[in-house]
């Protein structure tokens, strides 16, 4: 059975102010095996994030079906953690308490939650940061306890909307790398929705092509690229033009040739 | 916050002693009967006679400061207390439910402009000459403050941190107590200092009018007797609990809302 199954979804979201239908996504079917890394690759507009959110369970499809194991998507769980495009952590609490947020809300005991948390401080580096509050790390720093916070669940799905979207482009290639290391010592699936095609090339097992207006799947790609992925190597280089050209416009396309 | 509790700078002490100065230089002129306009001096002598019973020259007030203050600092306590417990609940409801909103926010909306004094008849036939009407008042008073206060906090929560509260499997009352209520926390306080301010002048209103002890009281008794350095003395004591309920609220708050360090104005000047 596969991990996450999508068919048949689209979305219309109604314009209330101005009396209209805007169609975000429109006939997706996608499946994602056990341990894969999917990414979604697409210009903004083009429904990626919607897609995520509906995975999540934040958002509802207007036909079609999500599901998760089986299990058709209703609501928010913990068998899904997501990583926001902001890090999105509780400003009162420190990197710890944020780590551990899902045992809190499960009524943990404090030794059992600081416990548990310093395990996954440790495996995204935030070592001797533990009591710090969010408003004094880093972009990036912030985003590394978004991502313990989310390892923690140990969710078998973990969903990631352009997280590394805010940081510049040393530190993205950094956390790139460091996600990798932990998807691979870790195990689990991933979906990561990016608008970066080196990101997805040198992230993924696969890639979904997607275009906008309406949002729709254009290609799925199977990337058997070896790890770690060298961003200059002619292979990388082939699929990459693969994908420029399916994101090319189609009047620039004909342009083009 | 630390600031409040140094007292190295020397400016912060000129417009006080410049004021007292002036005030001291004209009483003495002669200009108003001394009995009208008391120096500072004899305001101070006074003070101190009804704080310490040195020459029992406030009679039978003298010695009876800590009990006045004892008796006013109770009625702010108990009305702000339940104030605040009060108007954070309902606050809290109103914020996040829709329907509680509709159902209840518009009768409290029309209550609110009711000025609290204009209760003191009521609360004097309901609860009789003593604490109760003045509790009763002080609750008027803290009581919308820190409500609409509560209520603006909660509102303005940030959508993403209750998803991702959902996201780590948080049901609706967990999200209540573990961000929607630690996020309204800073607008809970500016309600709280608002509501400390109501608090003190409702519950010196209160004595007054309906009851038979606290510095309120000793303030109108005083005026009565034509005791003006005893009338200053109360307002300078009023003034002083004020300041000290107040510095206490600022001091729980920086300890609460210490996450915000830095981050804000105010958390940059500790």
């Amino acid at each position: 059975m596969a991990t996450i199954e999508i068919s048949g979804v689209s979305k219309i979201f109604k314009d209330a102010m101005r009396k209209t239908d805007v169609t975000a996504l429109t006939g997706v079917d996608v499946t994602v095996q056990r341990n894969e890394f999917l990414c979604l690759l697409g210009p903004s507009g083009c429904g990626k994030s919607t897609l995520l959110n509906m995975i999540a369970g934040f958002d509802k499809p207007s036909t079609g079906t999500v599901k998760v194991d089986g299990q058709v998507v209703e609501a928010p769980g913990s068998d899904r953690s997501v990583v926001f495009q902001q890090a999105n952590l509780m400003p009162w609490l420190p990197v710890w308490e944020n780590v551990a947020f899902h045992l809190k809300m499960r009524g943990a005991q404090k030794g059992e939650r600081r416990e548990k948390a310093q395990i996954y401080i440790d495996m995204v580096g935030l070592t001797g940061f533990e009591n710090h509050f969010p408003a004094e790390l880093s972009g990036g720093m912030n985003q590394r306890v978004g991502i313990a916070r989310a390892l923690l669940m140990n969710p078998g799905v973990i969903l990631m909307d352009e997280p590394f979207g805010a940081l510049d482009e040393q530190t993205r290639m950094e956390m790139q790398n460091e996600l990798v290391r932990i998807w691979q010592h870790h195990k689990g699936t991933i979906v990561f929705v990016t608008h970066g095609i080196d990101e997805a090339l040198t992230l993924g097992t696969h890639v979904a092509v997607m275009s906008a207006r309406p949002g729709r799947i254009a290609e799925m790609i199977h990337l058997d690229l070896p790890r770690p992925r060298d961003i200059t190597s002619p292979r990388f280089n082939d699929v990459k033009r693969h994908i420029l050209d399916l994101l090319r416009p189609a009047g620039a396309a004909a342009a083009h040739s | 916050m630390a600031s409040l509790m140094r007292f190295g700078r020397p400016e912060r002490f000129v417009v006080p002693v410049l004021i007292l100065a002036g005030w001291e230089m004209f009483s003495r002129s002669g200009a108003l009967p001394p009995a009208l306009l008391p120096a500072p001096s004899a305001v101070a002598w006074a003070w101190l006679d009804w704080v310490f019973n040195i020459d029992g020259n406030t009679q039978s007030y003298a010695g009876h400061w800590i009990f006045d203050v004892m008796a006013s600092t109770w009625r702010v306590a108990a009305g702000f207390g339940i104030a605040t417990v009060l108007a954070v609940v309902l606050g809290v409801a109103i914020g996040w439910s829709r329907f509680i909103e509709v159902t209840i926010e518009p009768t409290l909306q029309m209550l609110r402009p009711i000025p609290p004094v204009s209760w003191i008849p009521l609360a004097i036939i309901w609860f009789g000459i003593a604490d109760k009407p003045a509790i009763f008042l002080v609750f008027l008073g803290a009581f919308f403050p820190i409500l609409l206060n509560t209520i603006h906090g909660v509102k303005t929560v940030d959508r993403n941190l209750i998803r991702a509260g959902a996201m780590v499997g948080g049901g609706q009352r967990q999200l209540l107590r573990f961000i929607v209520l630690p996020a309204a926390m800073p607008s809970i306080f500016a309600g709280l200092r608002i509501g400390i301010g109501s608090a003190w002048m409702l519950t010196v209103t209160a004595e007054m009018v309906a009851v038979k002890s606290g510095v309120g009281y000793v303030l109108w008794d005083s005026y009565y007797f034509l005791r003006y350095d005893i009338v200053i003395a109360a307002m300078a004591s009023i003034g002083l609990l004020g300041y000290v309920s107040d510095l206490l609220i600022r001091l729980i708050a920086a300890r609460v809302l210490r996450w915000q360090h830095g981050t804000t104005l105010s958390g940059s000047e500790g």
